[in-house]
C-alpha cells in the first residue's frame, strides 16, 4: 500500500506542467502575501495575465536570484527594501524611461533598473508611558547622550537600518558615522532583529526608544488603539528622517518581459498605490493619492527628510565593512 | 549528501585572499564558536534532564496511561521554533501572561538561557523517542542478572541500564546538537549570536554568499567534530543475557513517588505544549480576517502530500544504510553514515541554495519541482530516520538472522523475515520525526517548492513577515494539530500490534 501511494505521488509530481505559457507571469515576492496578494489578484482580473507567485524573505530570494542567474524562472522581483534592489540590480533588465520619470523625485531610480513601489520614512518610536515630550531628541546623534543610556533599541542587521547608515556616511562622512555607531554601542543600545521586535520591546518595557520605519506602528495600533507606543521624527533635515523605498524590477533572464513591465506599470497605477498607502501605511510614489490619515503628510516628511539621493546610498559593502569593524555584524 | 558542502566550498573560494583572511580570522568567529558550543551543551543537558526520566517513566514504571504520555512526549516537536520562543517571551514583560494573570513581572528570557530553554522544550522528543525505544527493547534479563548478583536498583540503573542506553543517548544528542547548530527561529528572537544567526545575517543584511559560505563551512567543521565525537564514544559492546525472546520488563512500582512523577510530567507538558498553545490562542483571539476553509484544506493537503512521501522515502533509504553500517562495519560504511549527518547539519538556507545551484546545472527541468523538493527533504532529514532504526538494530543483535541463515534462508530474506518485523516500531519513530520536520520546514520549502505551491508553514511565514501574527496563528495552530493528529494515529497503531 505504501509503495503504491509513493509511486502515485511521484507520478503526480512528474506530470506537473513545467513549461511556461505566454500569458503567465512569475513573481518572486519578498513582500508578504497578506499585504500584496489582493493587488496581484486585481492585476490578474484586469489584464487576464495569470500569475505565479513565490513568497519568501527578500534576502532569501535575492540570494536565490543570484544563484539562478540566467536560468531564473522569475519575471519580476518585488523586494521589501532598497538594499536588496541594489544587490540584485545587475540581474535586472532596464525599464522603459517613462516608468521612473512618473514617480516622485525623492524615490526615483536614476539608473532605471527598478521602480519604486512605495516610500517609507525612518522614525523614532518611543514609549508613551515612560518618555516625556521634553525628553525627545532633536537629532539621532543625541541618542549617544548619557540620558539615553540603555534605553534605545536598534536593529543593525536590518536592511532599512543599514541603508540609513549608508546615508549617514554619505551625509556626514565615515568618521562621523563610525563615531556615532561606537557612541551608541558605548551607550548600551540594545540589539533587536528587526523593526517589529523593537516596537514590541518598547511595549514590554525593555527599552524606551527604537529606530524603525514608519509603517510598523500602524499595524499595532489597528489591533489595539491603546498600544503604548508613539512615533515621531527628528528635527528637519536630520539624517534620522531618511526616506527609503520598496520596489520591483524586471528580471533580465525573463522570457516574459512584456508582462513583467505591465505588472510594474500596474503597481504604479492609482489603484495599487492607493491600496498600499491605506493598507500598508506607506507613502505613495505617484501624485494624486488620498493620503493615509494616520501618517504624517508626505509633504512634511519630504520637507524634513535629509537631502540625499537614493541612488547614492547604494554602497552597502562599505556600510557592512563599517558595521563589522565596530563589531555589530 | 556531498552536494551542499561542495557548493559551499565553490562559493567560499570566490573570495579574494585579502578579504578571506579578514573574514576567517576575525575574533568575532571565536565568540560565535564559543556561544554555539555553550548553547549546544546547555540544550543537551536540559533535554537529557527532561527526556531520560520521562522515557523511564513511560516504559519501566507502573504509571498508567502510558500511551497518552508517549504521545505527549512527542508532540512538542510539532511546535515551530519561533512559536516556542514567542511563548517564553510572552510570559514576561508588561504585557506578558505572568504580569497579566499573577502580577509578577518576570525578566525577559533572552540570550543563552532563553534560547537554551526554548530549544530544549521542543527538541527533547528526539531524545525521548530514542530512549523510549531503547528502554522498551532492552532485555530485562540483564538487569535481573545484576540484581540477583546483589546490586541495588539504583546501581543497576547506573552500571547496566545507562551504558546500554548509550547508542540511543548518543544518536538523540547528535540529532539535537545538529538541530541546535542549524536553528534560526529561536536564537533570532532570543537575540543570541551563534553561527546560524551570523550566517543568516550575511545572506539577509549583506546579500553576501561568500562570507555566508565561510561561516557555513566553519559550522560544518563543528558538526564534523560532533559526528566524530559521537562515533568515538559509541563503542561496540551491546549484549543480551541469553538467547531466545526477551520478556517484557516488570513495571517498577512508583509508590510514594507517584505524585512527584505526575508533577514532573505535568510541568513538562505545561511548558512544552501549554505555553505555545496559549500564545497561539492569544493571537487567534485578536481580530483578523476569517479563515478561508478551502485554502486551509488545500495547504493541509499539500503539506501532507509532501511530508508523507518524504517520511516513507527516508525510511526506505535509512534501512539499507543502517543495515550496512551495523552488520558490515567498514570505513566506507561508517563514512557513508557520517555523510548523512552532514546533510542534516548544513544550514537550511545554504542547503536550499546548493540544491538550486546543482539542479540548474544538471537537471534544469527538475528545478523547483516536487521530486527535487522531496529529494532535498530526504537528504536533509535522513539522519532523523537513521537514529532510531540503528539503535534498535544494534539491540536486536545478529542472532535471529543467523538462525534464519542456518535454516537455509538467504541474507536478504533472513533480514526481512526476522529483523525487519522487529524494526517496525523504530521505523515508525524515524518516519514520524521526518514527517514532523517536513511539516514545519521553511527555507527549503519556500525556495524549492513548485511556484504557488503553498504549505502550512509557508503560509504562516507569509503572514508573519509583515508582522501579521494574528493572521498566521490559525495556520501555526494547524501545523501543531496536524502533526499531533498524525503522531497520535501512528502511536495508536503501533500499540495495537
Amino acid at each position: 500500500m505504501k509503495k503504491t501511494f509513493l509511486t502515485g505521488c511521484l507520478a503526480l509530481a512528474l506530470s506537473m506542467p513545467a513549461a511556461a505559457l505566454a500569458d503567465e507571469l512569475t513573481i518572486y515576492s519578498g513582500r508578504g502575501e497578506a499585504l500584496v496578494a489582493p493587488i496581484i489578484a486585481q492585476f490578474e482580473a484586469e489584464t487576464g495575465i495569470e500569475t505565479n507567485v513565490r513568497y519568501a524573505g527578500t534576502a532569501e530570494l535575492a540570494a536565490l536570484l543570484h544563484e539562478e542567474g540566467a536560468q531564473s524562472p522569475a519575471d519580476v522581483f518585488w523586494a521589501q527594501d532598497g538594499g536588496a534592489l541594489g544587490a540584485v540590480a545587475p540581474l535586472f533588465a532596464d525599464l522603459p524611461g517613462e516608468v521612473n520619470a512618473g514617480v516622485a523625485e525623492a524615490f526615483r531610480n536614476v539608473n532605471n533598473k527598478w521602480a519604486p513601489t512605495s516610500g517609507r520614512s525612518r522614525v523614532l518610536v518611543y514609549s508613551k508611558e515612560r518618555v516625556q515630550e521634553a525628553d525627545l531628541p532633536a537629532s539621532i546623534t543625541d541618542l549617544t547622550d548619557a540620558k539615553y543610556k540603555g534605553r534605545v533599541a536598534w536593529a543593525p542587521t536590518n536592511g532599512s537600518f543599514q541603508a540609513f547608515v549608508t546615508a549617514f556616511r554619505v551625509a556626514h562622512g565615515e568618521d562621523a558615522a563610525k563615531a556615532w555607531l561606537t557612541g551608541m554601542i558605548a551607550n548600551d543600545a540594545k540589539v533587536y532583529r528587526n523593526n517589529g521586535t523593537q516596537i514590541e520591546a518598547i511595549a514590554n518595557g525593555e527599552v524606551d526608544f527604537g529606530l524603525v520605519n514608519n509603517y510598523y506602528l500602524g499595524g499595532f495600533l489597528t489591533r489595539d488603539a491603546d498600544f503604548p507606543v508613539a512615533q515621531t521624527h527628528f528635527a528637519a533635515g536630520d539624517i534620522g528622517n531618511l526616506l527609503n523605498v520598496a520596489g520591483a524590477g524586471v528580471v533580465a533572464a525573463s522570457d516574459n518581459q512584456d508582462n513583467a513591465r505591465k505588472f510594474i506599470a500596474y503597481l504604479l497605477s492609482e489603484t495599487a498605490q492607493q491600496y498600499i498607502t491605506l493598507r500598508g501605511n506607506e507613502y505613495p510614489v505617484i501624485p494624486g493619492i488620498i493620503p493615509n490619515a494616520t501618517l504624517e503628510s508626505f509633504a512634511t516628511v519630504q520637507e524634513i527628510s535629509p537631502r540625499i539621493d537614493i541612488d547614492q546610498i547604494s554602497d552597502l559593502d562599505g556600510t557592512l565593512a563599517l558595521l563589522r569593524d565596530v563589531g555589530l555584524l | 549528501m556531498l552536494l551542499p558542502p561542495l557548493y559551499l566550498v565553490a562559493r567560499a573560494f570566490e573570495a579574494d585572499p585579502a578579504t578571506l583572511a579578514e573574514i576567517v580570522f576575525r575574533p568575532r568567529n571565536l565568540k560565535l564558536l564559543f556561544n554555539t558550543l555553550a548553547l549546544t551543551a546547555c540544550v543537551l543537558a536540559l533535554t537529557t534532564l527532561i527526556a531520560l526520566p520521562m522515557a523511564w517513566l513511560v516504559t519501566r514504571s507502573d504509571l498508567r496511561h502510558k500511551r497518552f504520555h508517549a504521545i505527549m512526549g512527542v508532540l512538542p516537536l510539532a511546535v515551530p521554533g519561533y512559536v516556542m520562543a514567542y511563548a517564553l517571551i510572552g510570559l514576561s514583560g508588561y504585557y506578558g501572561f505572568a504580569n497579566h494573570i499573577f502580577g509578577i513581572r518576570l525578566p525577559r528570557p533572552e540570550g543563552l538561557s532563553g534560547s537554551a530553554a526554548a530549544l530544549a522544550l521542543y527538541t527533547f522528543p528526539y531524545l525521548f523517542l530514542n530512549l523510549r525505544a531503547a528502554l522498551a527493547g532492552m532485555d530485562p534479563g540483564l538487569e535481573e542478572c545484576a540484581r540477583s548478583l546483589g546490586r541495588t536498583p539504583w546501581r543497576t540503573f547506573l552500571t547496566v541500564v545507562l551504558p546500554h542506553l548509550k547508542p540511543a543517548l548518543l544518536s538523540g544528542w547528535l540529532v539535537i546538537a545538529l538541530y541546535v547548530l542549524g536553528d534560526f527561529g529561536v536564537i533570532a528572537l532570543m537575540r543570541y549570536e551563534v553561527f546560524s544567526y551570523a550566517i543568516f545575517t550575511q545572506y539577509a543584511g549583506a546579500f553576501d554568499r561568500v562570507y555566508a559560505a565561510w561561516l557555513s563551512l566553519m559550522l560544518m567543521a563543528v558538526t564534523g567534530a560532533f559526528i566524530m565525537a559521537d562515533a568515538y564514544l559509541r563503542g561496540h559492546r551491546y549484549a543480551r543475557a541469553g538467547g531466545g525472546a526477551a520478556r517484557v520488563a516488570a513495571p517498577v512500582p512508583l509508590g510514594r513517588f507517584r505524585p512527584l512523577a505526575w508533577l514532573f510530567l505535568a510541568t513538562i507538558y505545561l511548558a512544552s505544549l501549554g505555553l505555545p498553545l496559549t500564545v497561539l490562542l492569544h493571537w487567534m483571539a485578536q481580530p483578523g480576517p476569517g479563515l478561508d476553509a478551502a485554502e486551509v484544506a488545500l495547504a493541509f493537503y499539500r503539506t501532507a502530500s509532501l511530508a508523507l512521501p518524504a517520511a516513507l522515502l527516508a525510511i526506505c533509504m535509512a534501512l539499507p544504510v543502517v543495515y550496512l553500517t551495523v552488520r558490515f562495519p567498514s570505513p566506507l560504511a561508517s563514512g557513508l553514515d557520517r555523510l548523512i549527518y552532514l546533510g542534516y547539519a548544513v544550514p537550511p538556507l545554504a542547503f536550499a541554495l546548493s540544491m538550486a545551484f546543482f539542479a540548474l546545472r544538471t537537471a534544469p527541468a527538475l528545478y523547483q519541482s516536487l521530486p527535487l523538493l522531496l529529494f532535498a527533504y530526504v537528504t536533509t532529514f535522513l539522519a532523523l530516520a537513521v537514529g532510531p532504526i540503528r539503535s534498535r538494530l544494534l539491540q536486536i543483535g545478529p542472532r535471529y538472522e543467523e538462525a534464519a541463515r542456518a535454516l537455509g534462508h538467504g541474507a536478504l530474506s533472513s533480514f526481512t523475515l526476522t529483523a525487519l518485523p522487529l524494526l517496525r516500531r523504530s521505523m515508525v519513530a524515524g518516519g514520524l520525526l521526518v514527517f514532523i520536520m517536513v511539516v514545519k520546514e521553511l527555507p527549503i520549502t519556500f525556495l524549492l517548492a513548485p511556484i504557488g505551491y503553498r504549505t502550512l508553514a509557508t503560509t504562516v511565514f507569509s503572514r508573519t513577515s509583515e508582522g501579521m501574527l494574528a493572521e498566521a496563528a490559525p495556520y501555526a495552530l494547524m501545523i501543531v494539530l496536524f502533526s499531533s493528529l498524525f503522531a497520535g494515529l501512528i502511536l495508536r497503531h503501533e500499540g495495537r500490534r
